[in-house]
């Protein structure tokens, strides 16, 4: 089965590679995945004042399609607002890529990280205001 | 040096120029259908067939008429399971084999349990090895056939045959082995084996495509076969249809280099095969050999790395032609079964790379292999989450993982 150039272009230079503080109040951080089902996906983001992705970054245990799904994830999330981050569906990223069939799960697993670090960021923030109330 | 590399040795070996030029002749000029015995082209034909019989034979310590041209191993095995089942039916409805077995062995025994037929999947050790004991206590009174391959395609470990034979043949139960990937690597003689079917395929060493061959005993004891292809009663009326006379050239082409040349081969491939395996395990932690260490086949190297996934480590080696040992590639999405065997857990098996070495690799391939794999895991654990988790000091066991398939 051949890959895609876009998905050879993201395997050969992975874009924002890396980790954020997982424990500063403005980063939210997304773990999909399971080592024995052949994919695991870090995906976080970096939230400014005005409820605005200003960074993001990933790390990827998975095949090409897995790791190209998540990197395209990083640069569509980054300079979106939360909202606009919920809004990327698995479809897009299947025809970015021009992922074959078998490959759509690596998508869904983008997906899933990306609303998973938003609803972890989610999280942090209402604990802080809650912490802020009882003070 | 010429990229891409072909270390794939397990799944298919290019032909031998020596071997192609012993079938050319078969196409054009002496193209006779070896079953004409009325003229000099069909004579010609038998000829090189009753030849290629006999170097094929000389190879497995056997005698050329007990050796019957099929398709290929698949069929080979096939038909040895199948047929003996069918012919043996009032004797008995059990076959005994083993779960690391080739899926041609498998999947035959599984059509033979939708027909009655009862089927025993022994487990193996870590190693990937069969316990003849377990062979012994699996014989009931209903055992017609034990099915175990001399070598696995995917680990290259070599099964106790010998002593699995005996066994065999002290309960008087008949004894088939699928020999694909051992025959040319290892020394194979049907009679010290105590064997009495033997599936063959000639492009797992050096011969063409598409030409296999069922070893089947011929004295003490005789074995009969029900024929699962029915005509012209072509090799002894266990498998019909004309024969293949270029690729059967070949394949006896084929078994007698193999024959020739094996014990300086496999020590040469042994000698690559450990180089490749301790250029990687020095340079990188966290690898691990799968199978046996010692009884292997000389060119096979099977390796799980750890934290890097085999799929996207096959894009980083992109210039080397190797085999993942799971089956992403595939709809399933299952690693292989092989290696779960072994009780490796999914996440290594998930990780692991066949390295199938053979005659016209070299040194510098070899060399260049090692920096390629170093590279490219160095690079895959760089963006791997769990090499991550595991530098930090967390204990993947003890995630709870976010599953969904």
């Amino acid at each position: 089965m051949a890959y895609s150039e876009k998905v050879i272009d993201h395997y050969n230079n992975p874009r924002n590679v890396g980790s954020l503080d997982k424990n500063s109040p403005d980063v939210g951080t997304g773990l999909v995945g399971a080592p024995e089902c052949g994919d695991v996906m870090k995906l976080q983001i970096k939230v400014n004042k005005q409820g605005i992705i200003e960074d993001a970054k990933f790390k990827t245990f998975g095949c090409g399609s897995a790791i190209a799904s998540s990197s395209l994830a990083t640069e569509w999330v980054k300079g979106k607002t939360l909202e606009e981050a919920l809004a990327i569906k698995n479809i897009d990223i299947v025809k970015e890529l021009n992922l074959p069939p078998i490959k759509i799960h690596c998508s869904v697993l983008a997906e899933d990280a990306i609303k998973s670090a938003i609803a972890d960021y989610k999280k942090k923030q209402a604990a802080l205001e809650q912490q802020q109330l009882n003070r | 040096m010429k990229l891409p590399i072909y270390m794939d040795n397990h799944a298919t070996t290019p032909v031998d120029p020596r071997v192609f030029e012993a079938m050319k002749p078969y196409f054009l000029e002496h193209f006779g259908n070896a079953a004409s015995r009325n003229h000099v082209f069909g004579w010609q034909a038998e000829e090189a067939v009753e030849l290629a019989r006999q170097q094929i034979a000389q190879l497995i310590g056997a005698t050329a008429k007990e050796i019957i041209f099929t398709s290929g191993a698949t069929e080979s095995n096939n038909l040895a399971i199948k047929g003996v089942a069918e012919m043996y039916k009032e004797r008995g409805n059990h076959i005994i084999t083993a779960v690391t077995e080739h899926k041609a062995v498998l999947d035959s025994c599984k059509r033979l349990e939708k027909y009655g037929y009862r089927v025993t999947y022994l487990p193996v050790d870590k190693y990937g090895l069969i316990d003849p004991d377990d062979v012994k206590r699996a014989i009931t009174d209903k055992t017609i056939l034990i099915s175990i391959m001399t070598a696995n395609n995917e680990i290259g470990v070599i099964q106790p045959i010998e002593e699995i034979g005996r066994i065999a043949r002290e309960h008087s139960v008949l004894m088939h082995t699928d020999a694909v990937q051992a025959i040319g690597k290892i020394p194979f003689n049907v009679n010290s084996m105590n064997v009495d079917l033997v599936s063959l395929t000639a492009h797992k060493i050096y011969g063409p495509k598409g030409i296999g061959a069922l070893y089947v005993r011929r004295k003490n004891p005789r074995v009969q076969l029900v024929p699962l292809i029915d005509g012209g009663g072509h090799e002894r009326g266990m498998r019909s249809g004309t024969l293949n006379v270029p690729a059967i050239v070949g394949f006896g082409k084929a078994a007698e280099i193999a024959m020739a040349e094996m014990p300086q081969e496999a020590e040469r491939l042994r000698r690559l095969r450990d180089r490749l395996r301790d250029g990687i395990l020095e340079a990188i932690p966290e690898v691990y050999v799968n199978g046996h260490p010692t009884k292997r086949l000389p060119g096979n190297l099977n390796m799980s790395f750890a934290y890097v996934e085999g799929e996207s480590l096959l894009m980083g080696i992109k210039d080397v032609a190797v085999s993942s040992g799971s089956a992403c590639t595939s709809a399933s999405l299952e690693p292989s079964y092989v290696l779960k065997a072994l009780g490796l857990g999914e996440d290594l098996a998930h990780s692991s790379i066949r390295f199938g070495i053979g005659r016209f690799n070299t040194e510098e391939e070899i060399d260049f292999t090692i920096d390629q794999v170093v590279s490219a895991v160095t690079k895959l654990r760089e963006l791997s989450p769990l090499w991550e988790m595991v530098q930090e000091g967390i204990d993947l066991k003890k995630v709870q993982w976010q599953t969904h398939h």
